[in-house]
């Protein structure tokens, strides 16, 4: 559990820096991070990152990458060529529905509310 | 006029700074709450029986739920101005993403409102995870057949 | 060339008024608006159309403060920050009037301001028109950045879309304020990508338009330099630059320069990071508290330049410069009698 926070915080203070230190725009952060998961996993570190931290990696965005790169893995091993091309959207297939079905259903429900200072 | 370097300088040294220690503070402390979440919920699910991997799964879809209904409350950007990475890495990032266009293009219509701009400021994401999960699938395909 | 025009029969500013939402009621100005909605919604149904009744409603308090009809009026010139100026042409076609839509990005207010007082001279037959500005925070947001609920984090440079709208009734008649002469500013490069850094983006058409205009003004004469909304950042850069490069006549112009930007908003417990923007900054700083000063006679002599950055989303994205314009006009207390 205290490795879970340490992990994932500091994914995120790592994510933090690289906003605050350089130029780039945090879309462009959020989608190297998830290219570096997808490295993590296919490099085999992704696996014993989340044996230490569970959701500590799992729940930042990393995870999202770690997920796709085991499923594009699984896909291929069961079913050949074809898991290249239905490996990555089945691997993230649950995160994708659900915020995409609340994301509709609270359109639905609630009216946009103004920033404020 | 001054020349563009020169003024580009005087920017920089005009311009305040983040206040990075500060910000990586709260990154820690938010983004590793939100982990502990996940953590908890995903136990929580393993406890009843649920599988380990899709006990995680059901950690992130819980965590994007909440997400979800803190972002309708218009409370979400409100933690995220002071959390900073901390709220944007994790997965509630993701769902905040996907919530807020969709939050706030009703008044254009379920069509070519919500339903075109979802994903404006989450697309990337997606795009370049499928990208990069492709381009690792045909590294990995390739590695098998000469190797294995 | 660029050349000021000093009118011989000045224009005068019969009337003004300045509506506002939550944030602006909270700022230091809060009282002197001349109405608020805190809902930030003016009774309508989107943000969009809350940006075009703020403007219909300081038109109309305009008009009701001076007891004068919509007939009377023979233009009006107006603009906000939306694509297209739908904000302006929707909010204000109720009235009747002859309509001429502008886009000057946040320097509108004084751009209007200047087309109104040079169509009020030209013209033998008009007497009377009118110079509505209007942006809001949420529509802007939506245009510009990202969705209104989106948790980003904004950077200490960026500036804070006002909600907020100015209307200013202009005549020939003789009145206690007075637009005695006016210049339009170049559109000069500002050598910033970043769009949340605007105030160095308009810095230097500040700059350009100050010096170009002191170049044959004795600074000594002006009780105020106002500019629209550079901001913390903008505003030092304008005074280092003014000190540094024009002597002992910058210094004094720094010594006088204000910013509508840095009026607005408390900022010691509203978080608006550089300052307050949009061209609904300029138009209700002017019209609830400086033109009120000018009236009784506390401010002589001033400059108004409202700074415009000139860009669009797609113009950031392709990596250009964001560029800056500052046209100006001078504002004179006319004792009566």
């Amino acid at each position: 559990m205290l490795l879970t926070f340490i992990i994932g915080g500091a994914i995120c203070v790592f994510t933090q820096l690289l906003i605050d230190l350089t130029k780039l725009t945090p879309a462009r952060i959020l989608v190297f991070t998830v290219c570096l998961g997808v490295f993590l996993g296919g490099v085999g570190l992704y696996e014993p990152l989340f044996k230490l931290a569970g959701a500590g990696v799992s729940v930042p965005l990393i995870g999202f990458g770690g997920a796709i790169a085991k499923g594009v893995a699984e896909a291929i091993d069961a079913e050949g060529a074809i898991g290249i091309l239905k490996g990555p959207f089945e691997a993230c297939a649950a995160g994708c529905s659900a915020a995409l079905v609340f994301g509709y259903i609270t359109a639905l429900i609630f009216r946009g509310k103004p920033k404020r200072l | 006029m001054e020349r563009a370097s020169g003024y580009k300088a005087r920017v920089k040294r005009t311009s305040p700074r983040s206040r990075i220690l500060k910000n990586s503070i709260m990154a820690f402390i938010s983004g590793g709450t939100i982990c502990l979440i996940g953590e908890l919920i995903a136990r929580l699910f393993i406890r009843l029986g649920v599988e380990k991997s899709n006990a995680y799964i059901l950690a992130t879809v819980n965590l994007i739920l909440l997400s979800a209904i803190l972002t309708g409350f218009g409370v979400y950007d409100k933690i995220a101005r002071h959390a900073g990475a901390g709220t944007l890495v994790p997965v509630t990032g993701f769902a905040n993403a996907v919530v807020s266009p969709a939050i706030d293009t009703k008044s254009e219509g379920l069509i070519l409102g919500v339903g075109a701009k979802v994903f404006t400021v989450a697309g990337p994401v997606i795009l370049y995870g499928v990208l990069s999960g492709t381009v690792y699938g045909v590294i990995y395909y390739v590695t098998n057949l000469f190797m294995g | 060339m660029q050349k000021i025009t000093y009118l011989e029969n000045p224009v005068y500013i019969e009337s003004f008024a300045a509506v506002g939402g939550l944030e602006e009621s909270r700022g230091p100005l809060g009282g002197s608006f001349d109405l608020i909605d805190k809902k930030d919604l003016f009774g309508m149904k989107t943000w969009e159309r809350a940006e075009g009744e703020m403007g219909r409603l300081a038109l109309n308090i305009a008009l009701k403060k001076l007891s004068v009809s919509p007939d009377e009026l023979n233009v009006l010139v107006a603009g906000d920050l939306q694509n297209q100026c739908v904000a302006s042409s929707g909010g204000l076609f109720s009235f009747g009037i002859p309509f001429l839509g502008l886009y000057g990005a946040c320097s509108t207010c004084t751009e209007g301001l200047l087309i109104l007082a040079s169509m009020l001279t030209s013209s033998k037959t008009y007497t009377r028109g009118a110079c509505v500005t209007s942006s809001h925070n949420c529509a802007a947001e939506r245009q510009f950045r990202t969705p209104i609920e989106y948790g980003g984090q904004r950077t200490p440079t960026a500036q804070w879309t006002a909600t907020a709208a100015g209307a200013f009734v202009l005549s020939k008649s003789p009145s206690d304020i007075a637009i005695s002469a006016f210049m339009p500013g170049k559109i000069i490069d500002g050598y910033t990508k970043d769009q949340s850094n605007m105030g160095a983006a308009m810095a230097l058409s500040a700059f350009d338009t100050v010096s170009s205009f002191f170049s044959e003004n004795d600074p000594e004469d002006y009780d105020l330099i106002l500019t629209g909304d550079l901001g913390e950042v903008g505003s030092r850069i304008l005074r280092d630059m003014l000190c540094e490069k024009g002597g002992a006549p910058g210094k004094k112009l720094a010594s006088i320069h204000n910013d509508c930007g840095l009026m607005l908003y408390d900022r010691s417990f509203q978080d608006a990071h550089s300052g307050a923007s949009g061209c609904g900054c300029s138009a209700s700083v002017m019209a609830s508290h400086i033109l009120p000063l000018v009236r009784r006679g506390e401010i002589r002599r001033m400059l108004l330049l409202s700074t415009g950055a000139l860009m669009s989303t797609s113009s950031v994205c392709q990596g250009e410069n964001i560029l800056g314009v500052a046209p100006l006009i001078r504002i004179e207390h006319m004792p009566r009698g």
